[in-house]
């Protein structure tokens, strides 16, 4: 291989890898919310997101017809109605399962109610997996639409190197960057934002400010579910899922989350979009079937090595 | 030896294994009889979990990892090479074993759900790289000619026979774990670490060993899986629907026992099995669905799991004693020190500084302590007195300096070899297992010295006597009051049979009474020439017990000598006082 190749290989890894980890970065947002800055753990954030990226499918499907060419506009339409959706169910989740085993009356135990959250929600990520498959079959969908199979392309470099930014993936990952910086800033001007920091940091004090924590834990496991969600639906317009694609994600998530340090909003998108690059870049060196596998790897050098991750504080805490 | 922990008696394990075998041997069914060999599979794979699940109480998410590669091991062995699972269903449990070492040696380290996720993670990747080697799937080839030498019987009830063994060699090992030493030590480690490392426990090292035969288990269930089944794919042995079933399954019948596996294939396999081949074809998910509502059920209304709930059911209704311990009749006084190495100085503390960050909790400590001392430690509330006594015994390295404990140097080595060397401790804020015997509490502490179980029992026996608990004995830790839960530590310090006790604030929260308890038991044991640092906040008590008191400020030593002395002290008076009421004082 030339030089030029090998460039231009890299150059192209590391646009997919910026595009996939952007969206990344918003689902990890989804999941910090409730896992990074809650503490509540979520074994079924990925299952959720497969959800929301069925509701998407059926509803561009029913609007659109398959494969016309505003099928990726209307992708973009459903992500309303899936995070509204989603939104419910999490918030629903939390209500009759989540507010069992969390909040204030649980931080006090021995390991804050981590175990019953941890199995609660396995049981529902089981739960999820097996209905869909009962509902949608195990045939991997995706959200049909022109925009996924074309690409602007850029010359660096004379007409040497070439570089392509797929449709689909470059304005998904646009629309995950603008939604994150949106949620970021909302966290930090509205009251919502303050109550629910505040809830966060302490969330016995909060009640003495007259917090509704369990309410705004019922916000946050919402608004989580729905963030991720979204995510998952901009995946939906050029890549495939089936009812057990949760879990590979719901790998992605907690990696992206824990690098970016628990807590940090902004850490956890940098931590989604670093998971992003090295899943792409990893393919310089591993065959591309090891992808996750070396996600793994990382997950688990993350755990060991620098368990308090790159932004902020030490999953020690948590 | 240790029965309390575990509740499982002879006769229920012989009647169950009895039928079980019976259901087998009467049975002609194929299909049932597949049902039998799952049950036993699965109630393996239950047993594996709560090995580490329920024992060491690290929720697992990783046991298909065994389990797949004990069932590749044996199919891929079959495949391949014509190797017969008389050989290869034993080296699937060596497999299992070994990369349970593997797995735990990396993740053990790891506490709670952050366990779990890395436990997660090689599952799949194990997964993804299988499919790569390109192991799509696998049959397990037939061989009519032989059927004995590949376990291939003509009787259809061979094969679940083989199964129900390996169930009851499975059921037997849990059966050992929960009565020794080991299964008492995990338990512990479970309760509370750091009090278990403390009590000179290799925490480590033990769960490491947990998780090894939690891997044995598991490949040895993985292999039996692909000899019943037959075709194994990646997903079908390593996904994550092989944990979550291990998992729920343990957890339905009940968590910390082998029965609880037991009960919760017995129950689940078969209903997840029907619903399966009556609505598989429509419903393919459906048998996941059960297990999802087991779980959720199961945390909701009995976290503990079937097996405890009928017990605890079962002691209301016959309103039995929750504890039978069997009373010594007459308990051996044996000696609560070991002779030292050094007669002059015991510990020798040099130059020691300890740094979090920007604060200094320790700057240039030093001082020595001989042997047979008795040493109060005393200082306002953040002088570093806890974190002196934390250098000492190893939860706490320091940034810089020297400690040199009876000739040997402590910086570096961990609570548990520390304890070893002979350094016992309590804790300011008292560490009991919650959920063991008094008995029990301290019986732990005495392991580290005793190779024997029975010497291990004399001796917490006879310290408890020393301590005045001996009629406490059966009591739960959590049902201990605060001057028992002190005398308790005291008492577990001394089971290890220390040269020195490092005994933290043991008088805090104590009324007037049960310090004088306290002081009296504690005069006694410097009869036996024991070496006794004590921190403490009450002056005067400490003061009556010590021969010597070193008083720390700001992280510093800021004056030592006999009490009389040191209690005039003006710089002392200041630190307690501070300046004005120091001078109110002198006036």
């Amino acid at each position: 291989m030339s030089w030029y190749a090998l460039i231009e290989n890299f150059l192209q890894l590391f646009v997919a890898g910026l595009t996939i980890g952007s969206i990344y970065g918003l689902m990890c947002v989804g999941l910090a919310l409730i896992f990074g800055i809650m503490r509540v753990i979520n074994f079924a954030q990925g299952d959720y997101m497969m959800i929301g990226m069925y509701i998407a499918l059926f509803f561009v499907t029913a609007v659109a017809g398959p494969n016309s060419p505003a099928a990726f506009w209307w992708a973009f339409v459903s992500i309303a109605v899936v995070g509204v959706l989603m939104y419910l169910f999490g918030a629903a989740t939390h209500a009759l399962l989540l507010s069992k085993a969390s909040g204030t009356h649980v931080i006090q135990t021995e390991d804050a109610g981590h175990t019953a959250q941890l199995l609660l929600t396995l049981g529902v990520s089981v739960i999820l997996m097996n209905v869909a498959l009962m509902v949608f079959t195990s045939n991997p969908r995706t959200i049909l639409n022109p925009y996924s199979g074309n690409s602007w392309q850029f010359h660096v470099w004379g007409n040497d190197i070439m570089i392509f930014f797929n449709y689909a993936r470059t304005l998904s990952a646009l629309l995950c960057v603008s939604i994150a910086v949106i949620v970021a800033l909302g966290l930090q001007r509205t009251k919502l934002g303050r109550e629910l920091r505040a809830a966060a940091d302490n969330p016995v004090a909060a009640t003495y400010l007259g917090i509704n924590v369990t309410g705004i834990h019922r916000v946050a496991f919402g608004l989580g579910c729905a963030l991720t969600a979204i995510a998952g639906v901009t995946i939906a317009t050029f890549g495939a899922f089936q009812p057990f694609s949760g879990l590979d994600y719901v790998i992605i998530m907690y990696a992206g989350v824990i690098l970016g340090g628990m807590g940090s909003i902004r850490g956890a998108f940098f931590g989604g979009l670093t998971i992003g690059l090295i899943q792409q870049l990893s393919t310089l060196v591993l065959p591309i079937q090891l992808q996750m596998t070396a996600i793994f790897g990382v997950l688990l050098l993350i755990l060991l090595v620098r368990p308090q991750g790159l932004f902020g504080k030490s999953v020690e805490r948590a | 030896m240790f029965h309390s922990q575990s509740r499982l008696s002879t006769t229920a394990i012989a009647i169950f294994f009895l039928i079980f075998f019976a259901t087998i041997a009467l049975n002609t069914y194929a299909y049932s009889l597949l049902i039998l060999s799952l049950i036993a599979i699965w109630a393996i794979m239950g047993m594996s979990w709560n090995v580490i699940g329920g024992y060491v109480g690290l929720v697992s998410f990783g046991q298909a990892a065994f389990f797949g590669l004990g069932a590749f091991e044996v199919v891929v062995l079959a495949h391949d090479y014509n190797v017969s699972p008389w050989l290869s269903l034993p080296l699937s449990g060596v497999i299992g074993g070994v990369s349970a070492l593997i797995i735990g040696g990396v993740s053990l380290r790891l506490r709670e759900f952050y366990f779990a996720l890395a436990s997660l993670a090689f599952p799949l990747a194990l997964l993804y790289l299988v499919e790569w080697a390109g192991y799509v799937e696998l049959a397990v080839p037939i061989h009519r000619e032989r059927p004995w030498g590949y376990m291939q019987f003509e009787d259809p009830r061979g094969l679940p026979f083989v199964a129900a063994i390996l169930m009851l060699l499975a059921f037997l090992a849990s059966f050992a774990i929960e009565r020794s030493r080991f299964g008492l030590k995990l338990v512990a480690i479970r309760q509370d670490e750091m009090a278990a490392k403390a009590a000179g426990i290799r925490t480590f090292r033990e769960k490491l060993l947990a998780t090894a035969i939690s891997g044995v288990m598991g490949g040895l269930a993985g292999g039996m899986y692909a000899l019943v089944i037959l075709v194994v794919t990646p997903s079908s042995v390593f996904g994550m629907t092989i944990s979550a079933q291990a998992i729920i399954i343990s957890m339905f019948g009940g968590r910390g026992t082998a029965w609880g596996a037991v009960l919760g294939a017995v129950l689940l396999v078969p209903l997840s099995e029907l619903l399966n081949s009556y609505f598989g074809s429509m419903l393919p998910g459906i048998a996941g669905v059960v297990y999802g509502f087991a779980i959720i059920f199961v945390v909701l209304t009995f976290p503990q799991g079937l097996y405890w709930s009928m017990l605890d059911a079962a002691r209301k209704f016959r309103r039995a004693k929750s504890t039978t311990m069997p009373m010594v009749a007459n308990v051996e006084a044996l000696p609560i020190t070991r002779p030292t190495k050094s007669n002059g100085v015991l510990l020798d503390v040099q130059d020691v500084s300890v740094q979090y960050g920007g604060v200094r909790a320790l700057q240039n400590v030093s001082l020595s302590v001989a042997a047979g001392e008795i040493v109060g430690i005393i200082g306002p509330n953040g002088a570093g007195k806890t974190t002196l006594f934390n250098v000492f015994s190893g939860i706490q390295q320091p940034t810089s300096g020297e400690v040199i404990f009876d000739g040997d140097d402590t910086v570096g080595k961990g609570p548990d070899a520390i304890c070893e060397l002979g350094v016992g401790r309590t804790f300011q804020t008292v560490r009991a297992f919650p959920r063991l015997t008094l008995l029990e509490n301290v019986v732990v502490g005495s392991f580290v010295r005793f190779a024997a179980d029975r010497d291990a029992l004399a001796q917490a026996w006879s310290v408890l006597e020393r301590v005045g608990l001996r009629e406490r004995a059966g009591a739960l830790g959590s049902e201990l009051n605060n001057r028992e839960l002190r005398l308790m530590e005291l008492a577990r310090a001394l089971a290890s049979v220390p040269k020195i006790i490092l005994l933290d604030e043991c008088l805090a929260g104590l009324t007037a009474e049960d310090i004088e308890h306290m002081i009296v038991v504690l005069r006694e044991l410097r009869k036996d020439n024991l070496t006794i640092i004590i921190i403490e906040h009450t002056v005067d008590a400490v003061a009556r017990l010590v021969d010597r008191i070193i008083v720390l400020n700001y992280g510093s030593v800021i004056c030592s000598g006999m009490p009389a002395q040191v209690l005039k002290n003006e710089e002392v008076i200041t630190a307690y006082l501070g300046k004005r009421w120091a001078a109110h004082a002198k006036g």
